[in-house]
């Protein structure tokens, strides 16, 4: 679903402090994989991610998604085939339109969009069951601007609307990271039921080791834009956080090693 | 005194110039871009009425053609700050600049008069309508007519991925629209319909000058702070409506001003202070409140807390 190919980023290339963010990165994920990216801060992990929405172009490599190489197309048309919500909840939705004109904006995703009335009685029904269905009272609010919303609700609201139009691939970045501990709960556990029930194939970016675990089917660790550790399965299954951290203490260790190695 | 050729001027003023306030609502507050172009495009809208006007074309075809003029006036500076990446103020100046040569091409000299000449004033008062409510009549029903299309426009799809482009751009282009293509739509709409007053003015007012576009901007941004002000509009067509109603406002207080024995020639300043005045008093009011609530925590009233305490 997801092929990446030798995927090279730096920022400030031409100044006398250039900054490579992605060193060669190679994934690939099967359709209706969940994939949980960890590492440290500047690993690379959102950039990574802003790489495949197309937010930047990048240095070199390959992005396909869905069959379709998409590496040379502007964000705005890589948004048909990618749904994305962000760390921040004032982000993914536009705080002076209503709840509905958002959902309805997000309903149309990567479609032309005419002068039809943006919402009608169909879609209001449509997008009354859909929030009902999150439970946070919001199917009651539909004309409501959404400013008025917590950050939890429009962070379930922002959810909704990146997997309302059923898009091929969907990137959380640490999309709970900024709301409390029980609603970031509340937001995962609504993550995992949307990705399950539509079968969706996604790229989380997560700070919490714990959650990159038990959440979807497989787990990458990024280290200085580079992908240093890839588990799924059986022995991703029997981790626990505590090997988790000794593996990526042992890899760093032995790239520093290569580090000294070289310098001497 | 009051009397109706009186209050009839102030409204017809207000009508007609809420045109180019709904221009500027849709730049300034719906895409949140500063466009200065309009200080331009209004006389513009003006020079292309006049000089049409004076050619023997119709007082209303040349109304179409002012709009059209407008909104490649619009077209000029969105493409300026989406194509050459210039910030969203200069590429406004330099339309404005260039505009103002454009417009003297267009006119010959600095100033047409359209004394004598058909306008659409001329043409109503033909159909029988009475004369005396030809121009209210008139713009009442043309800004009508623009409200309820605007209000519609800015429900509809398109019309949603505009108001999101101001709103949130990142959001909506990771939603698969083109925000540069939103913000050239926005400013060309704008500045269509600031032509459009313009050339409404230029036959309302019997001329068109070069120098009768300066202070556009802040004439339009005044119109559409006092509508928010007064209205606190909580919905699109509220908003609308509420810009409508600041240019009543706002020409009532400029006809007020003149009563009270300003200038014509101080009008701009007298506009300028009232802007200043509307954009800084929620601010203002909001250091009082503060001041009063360090004065009561001087004297340690505040929920018992002393002055320092934390």
């Amino acid at each position: 679903m997801l092929s990446l190919a030798g995927i090279s980023k730096t920022f400030n290339l031409d100044t006398p402090s250039p900054n490579p963010a992605l060193r060669g990165i190679d994934l690939h994920l099967e359709p209706g994989e969940f994939v949980t990216i960890i590492g440290s801060n500047g690993a690379g992990k959102s950039t990574l991610l802003n790489a495949i929405a197309g937010v930047f172009p990048i240095d070199s490599g390959r992005i396909v998604v869905d069959g379709q190489d998409i590496t040379n197309w502007p964000e705005h048309k890589r948004a048909s085939l990618i749904g994305r919500v962000f760390q921040d909840p004032m982000m993914g939705t536009a705080a002076s339109m209503s709840i509905e004109e958002n959902l309805a904006m997000a309903a149309k995703r990567g479609e032309r969009r005419g002068f039809a009335r943006g919402v009608n009685v169909n879609s209001r029904a449509r997008f009354r069951e859909m929030l009902a269905d999150l439970g946070l009272g919001l199917e009651n609010r539909l004309s409501d601007k959404v400013k008025l919303l917590s950050g939890g609700q429009r962070q379930s609201l922002t959810l909704l609307m990146a997997t309302i139009s059923r898009p091929k691939l969907l990137l959380l970045d640490e999309h709970t990271a900024a709301l409390d501990p029980k609603t970031a709960q509340q937001v995962a556990e609504l993550t995992n039921q949307i990705v399950k029930s539509a079968g969706l194939t996604v790229l989380m970016v997560t700070h919490n080791m714990e959650h990159a675990l038990n959440t979807g089917t497989r787990t990458v660790m990024m280290h200085e834009g580079q992908i240093i550790f890839d588990v799924s399965g059986d022995k991703r299954a029997k981790m626990t956080v505590a090997d988790l951290l000794n593996e990526f203490s042992r890899l760093r260790g032995e790239s520093l090693a290569d580090d000294r190695l070289l310098l001497g | 005194m009051l009397t109706f050729p009186v209050v009839a001027g102030v409204l017809e003023q207000g009508l007609v110039y809420s045109l180019m306030a709904l221009g500027v609502f849709i730049t300034f507050r719906i895409l949140a871009f500063p466009d200065l172009s309009v200080d331009a495009t209004f006389p513009l809208g003006a020079a292309v009425c006049a000089k049409m006007i004076t050619s023997g074309y119709d007082p209303f075809l040349a109304l179409i053609v002012s709009l059209a003029a407008g909104l490649i006036g619009g077209l000029l500076t969105g493409l300026l700050n989406t194509k050459l990446k210039i910030s969203s103020l200069l590429a406004g100046i330099l339309t404005m600049t260039a505009l103002y040569s454009v417009n003297l091409r267009i006119m010959g000299r600095a100033n047409i008069p359209l004394l004598r000449q058909p306008t659409f004033i001329t043409i109503l008062e033909e159909t029988g309508l009475p004369q005396q409510y030809v121009p209210l009549l008139f713009f009442f029903s043309l800004v009508l007519i623009v409200k309820l299309v605007l209000d519609w426009f800015l429900h509809t799809e398109i019309g949603f991925a505009l108001r999101a482009t101001g709103d949130n751009p990142q959001m909506i282009r990771s939603l698969g629209v083109n925000t540069d293509a939103m913000k050239v739509l926005g400013l060309a709409l704008a500045n269509g319909l600031v032509a459009l007053s313009g050339g409404l003015v230029a036959q309302y007012q019997g001329f068109a000058d070069v120098g009768m576009g300066i202070g556009t901007i802040v004439a339009g941004l005044a119109s559409v702070i006092i509508g928010e002000v007064l209205l606190h509009p909580q919905s699109v067509v509220m908003q609308v409506l509420s810009v409508i109603v600041g240019s009543m406002i706002y020409r009532l207080a400029i006809f007020l001003a003149l009563r009270l024995g300003f200038a014509p020639t101080d009008l701009k300043l007298v506009t300028a202070v009232l802007v200043i005045i509307a954009l800084a008093a929620p601010n203002l009011s909001r250091s009082r409140r503060q001041s009063k609530l360090l004065a009561r925590l001087g004297k340690g009233v505040v929920n018992g807390v002393k002055p320092g305490g934390n």
